[in-house]
């Protein structure tokens, strides 16, 4: 393997030309430009570098093989190097030959025993971190040590049979365990070590470098020392030394072992650490790297472009390119974006070309003053780098890429600005929003790659999530409450407000009026919507808003609850996140059903420019003083709040007098606890409805919980009538002082505000004991979402490790590169999951209501 | 001590039987697989134990699947090692 000893320690000469037998040896490989190397006689580019090796005074230990020294010290003789067992006892551990797989351990030699081969008495191996091994025994009542050293454990270790090895499961064909003691020391090519020149023209060496010129210089005193003949102290000194320097160049983190570090007091970055770790070589730059033909930047909203374009700015665009070979089918087009100037700078503009390759594989950068030079001198074989244009496919990425929606295929659309543009209806599959989000743009440069996005991961052909088998794009917030807000209930539009709504969506025509007042035509806002439906579409289910009663008043349900679509008009029935929603959205499930991907990816369109006039429309903000309630309902809650907390008292009382009936299976005190819960629980649900009484669908906080936009009923309940009880671990916060919560409490006090009931809302504002109550019922809602997300980014990196090999199979079976099956059919039905009506083959629901045109 | 166990008569265990020649070759054939691509199970599992399974054999076992009803998977039978 080697090349060349190394003997000296220095690099170069004042000429700044490598030492022979050096360090930087020209047979070790070159890295200076113009030199060629003495091994392969190649120049500094080709050369792949050569290894040379040290020949140490003497051997020293490998530390990455520390543990296998000591296992296999201890289970040999110290005298024969037997294994220390009998055939009878190995054949117990192993079993009969037939099987023959099982292999011996340490635990399965006795300690200190005497060697059934030659009967010598058998010594305690001591091993001391990191490099240190040592035999103990008793003597005369006195501990005795003696240290091994190197080369001892090396006879010993070359002493051990083949056939003993064979039943500690080494192969002695392949590795012999002698050779974890290393006599010679292989010297890395200068490649993997390369010097770096600094700007004053010093040179600067590699850590490793560094580390081999120590390894070197001891080497060569401790050769000196021993042909002088030195006193043994001195000896053993530089052996330990020797050993610390390979030790170091070999792994710089091991325990027990100070690390070596550079003159600044930097650790050296040795070997091991070149490979270990996230930034090591094989997470760092095996399993992944940067790439070119990438984009980064912030992302912003644009309803009004498709869900699947993305806005790209005009200086990613004009600075991304795409290859076009030229052929004699589009030279003519080529050949124009060249004259095109790169310097492309309004979005309407013909993109340009950055760069021509001729086919010798020169580039030719493109400016303003060779385009008229370059374009008439291509021909067929020649490649054009061209800006990006509107249309191109690219695919679009939001980290964390936890499933496959996370990297989907974008049409690109150029624009002004300085951020990448998205329809947000798109925003539930990256899980994107808009308070600072950064997103990468990649452009896949070959025909077949773009083909592929096309086909496989762009917008509409994923729409459906593999997870449940519905649509995971759909309308969200104002798109919810603005559909919500048009259709519910009926409304008059004239045509002028008509227009106004369908202004970005493009209608053919208006239908026939709904009907004429004074002679002006008037549509309903379901009409509206129904012209943005498939003509054919027939549904029937039950919108967000409905409350599920025991008997279904179907469509004269008062809160238009009931969804009837027929023959793709809206009959009655609110539209609202169960029927447009992303993760609901049943409406956009028929479509593709039905119509496939396209019309859903469309309808999706139509749908949030329809939904976005809508609700500019109707206009929709929330205030301070949509919390307000009138005198009557805050009399209300106090009565109701007043009433709980008497209740609570009661029970503290009965509790005191030792009336209290225990609950099944709990004590007196838990019990307690779960009725003041319960009794506390009511009354702020009661205070909800009286604030919900109040407020109506004219209040911008239900019209969003009602339809599912955004909040519930609940967070109202708590803005304008009572937060409620504060809890840790789901149990009243009981800790604090000695038997009180606060200071501001009696001891032992059990009432409902010494724990953390919180009688204020929102709006009227926390009393001083509830604010701090309230900090720690939402600090544990804090740790809760930190500890979750860890815990299960953690199983996720473990279960695609697990699985990320697996695919189905043509015949439908789940199988791992090698071929072994894990599934006889995958999921046992051989369904995916993203074709199927949520889990099932067939949408049975569907196909009866479009034939019979009302529910089944 | 007690009854013994029949595992095979709990409700959450699927039916297990050793295959036949006959069905073994037909398995590997419409799997184009050979012994080694099969899952496994240890021949001191308590189902193989139960229906006297040795190691080598090869067994069906019929599940009642959420997605497709019925669904069927075989195991070879190996021998667990001692550790």
């Amino acid at each position: 393997m080697s090349v060349r000893k190394i003997i000296w320690a220095d690099t170069y000469d004042e000429d700044g030309y490598p030492y022979p037998q050096g360090l930087m040896d020209l047979n070790l490989g070159v890295i200076d430009p113009g030199l060629r190397c003495k091994t392969c006689d190649q120049k500094a580019s080709d050369c792949p570098g050569h290894f040379g090796h040290i020949e140490l005074a003497k051997p020293v230990i490998h530390v990455g093989y520390t543990r296998m020294i000591r296992k296999l010290l201890r289970v040999t003789c110290r005298s024969c190097s037997r294994l220390l067992m009998g055939p009878e006892e190995i054949e117990k551990v192993i079993g009969t030959e037939e099987e023959g797989t099982e292999v011996v351990s340490e635990k399965d030699i006795k300690k200190e025993q005497v060697c059934p081969h030659c009967g010598v008495q058998q010594l305690k191996i001591n091993f001391e971190k990191p490099t240190t091994f040592s035999e103990i025994w008793v003597e005369d009542g006195h501990k005795m040590e003696h240290k091994l050293t190197p080369a001892d454990i090396r006879a010993r270790l070359e002493k051990i049979p083949d056939d003993d090895l064979k039943h500690l499961g080494i192969n002695p064909e392949v590795a012999r365990p002698e050779w974890t003691i290393l006599t010679v020391l292989p010297v890395p090519p200068v490649t993997m070590r390369p010097s770096i020149i600094l700007e004053n023209g010093q040179r600067s060496e590699d850590d490793l470098t560094h580390k081999l010129v120590d390894i070197i210089r001891i080497n060569q005193r401790f050769k000196e020392n021993q042909d002088a003949g030195a006193p043994q102290l001195i000896i053993e000194d530089l052996w330990e030394l020797l050993q610390y320097h390979v030790t170091t160049y070999l792994d710089n983190e091991v325990a027990g072992c100070p690390p070596a570090r550079h003159r600044s007091g930097r650790p050296l970055k040795t070997l091991s650490q070149r490979l270990k770790g996230k930034d090591g070589r094989f997470r760092g730059s095996l399993s992944g790297k940067r790439v070119n033909f990438s984009a980064r930047t912030v992302i912003s909203p644009d309803p009004y472009i498709s869900v699947s374009e993305v806005g790209v700015p005009l200086a990613v665009a004009n600075e991304m390119t795409l290859p076009i070979r030229v052929t004699q089918f589009n030279i003519e087009e080529a050949r124009q974006f060249i004259l095109n100037s790169p310097d492309r700078n309004t979005t309407g503009g013909p993109c340009g070309a950055n760069y021509a390759i001729r086919p010798d594989n020169r580039r030719i950068r493109l400016s303003g003053a060779n385009l008229e030079t370059v374009a008439p001198m291509i021909e067929p074989g020649w490649t054009v780098e061209r800006q990006l244009r509107n249309g191109d496919i690219v695919l679009f990425n939001r980290q964390p890429s936890l499933h496959r929606m996370s990297i989907m295929a974008h049409r690109i659309r150029v624009m002004d600005g300085k951020t990448f543009r998205l329809n947000p209806a798109v925003c539930p599959p990256y899980n994107a929003d808009f308070d600072g989000d950064e997103m990468n743009l990649h452009v896949p440069q070959t025909e077949e790659a773009q083909a592929e996005a096309r086909i496989l991961l762009s917008v509409q052909e994923n729409i459906l999530s593999p997870r449940f088998g519905g649509p995971i794009i759909g309308g969200i917030h104002d798109h919810v409450s603005g559909i919500f807000m048009l259709t519910n209930g009926v409304k008059w539009f004239s045509r002028s407000q008509v227009l106004y709504i369908l202004s970005h969506g493009n209608p053919d025509h208006l239908p026939e009026p709904g009907k004429v007042e004074n002679d002006v035509p008037l549509w309903t806002s379901k009409q509206v919507f129904s012209l943005i439906l498939p003509v054919e579409l027939n549904m029937v289910f039950r919108a967000s808003s409905c409350l599920n009663c025991d008997s279904c008043k179907k469509e004269g349900c008062e809160r238009d609850a009931y969804v009837k679509i027929e023959d793709g008009i809206l009959k009655c029935g609110t539209i609202d996140k169960k029927a447009i929603g992303a993760f609901d959205g049943q409406i956009v499930h028929r479509i593709i059903r039905q119509y496939g991907m396209k019309r859903a990816s469309d309808f999706i369109d139509d749908l949030t420019r329809l939904a976005i006039r809508g609700i500019m429309l109707f206009g929709f903000s929330f205030g301070i003083d949509d919390e307000d309630l009138s005198r009557t309902e805050y009399g209300q809650i106090r009565e109701v709040l007043d009433t709980a907390a008497m209740d609570v008292e009661r029970r503290i009382r009965i509790f005191r007098e030792g009336q209290l009936e225990p609950m099944p299976g709990r004590t007196l005190e838990e019990t307690l606890e779960m009725q003041i819960m319960q009794v506390l629980g009511k009354a702020r649900d009661r205070t909800g409805e009286i604030a919900g009484r109040h407020l109506g669908l004219n209040n911008s906080a239900v019209v969003m919980a009602v339809s599912g936009a955004r909040g519930s009923m609940l967070n109202l309940t708590q803005m304008a009538g009572c937060i409620g009880q504060q809890s840790v671990r789901g149990e009243r916060i009981m800790r604090g002082y000695d038997d009180r919560t606060l200071p501001h409490f009696r001891k032992g006090d059990l009432g409902s505000e010494a724990h953390g009931f919180i009688k204020n809302s929102y709006k009227s504002g926390l009393s001083p004991t509830e604010f701090f109550f309230h900090a720690i019922g939402g600090r544990e809602g804090l740790v809760d979402t930190a500890v979750r997300t860890s815990q299960s980014g953690y199983l996720q990196r473990r279960m695609i490790n697990a699985l990320q090999d697996l695919k189905v199979a043509y015949d439908g079976t789940v199988r791992t590169t090698g071929g072994r099956i894990i599934q006889f059919r995958y999921g046992e039905d051989g369904t995916d999951p993203s074709k199927s009506s949520y889990g099932n083959p067939v949408d049975v629901k569907g196909i009866v209501e479009s034939v019979l045109k009302e529910e089944c | 001590m007690g009854t013994p166990l029949n595992v095979l008569e709990h409700v959450m265990v699927p039916e297990h039987h050793i295959m036949s020649e006959e069905e073994i070759k037909q398995l590997f054939s419409t799997y184009k697989i050979t012994t080694e691509q099969l899952p496994k199970m240890y021949h001191d599992d308590p189902t193989a134990k139960m229906i006297k399974a040795k190691s080598g054999d090869i067994i069906r076992i019929i599940r009642i699947s959420q997605t497709a009803g019925r669904a069927e998977s075989y195991r070879h039978v190996i021998k667990r090692s001692k550790k």
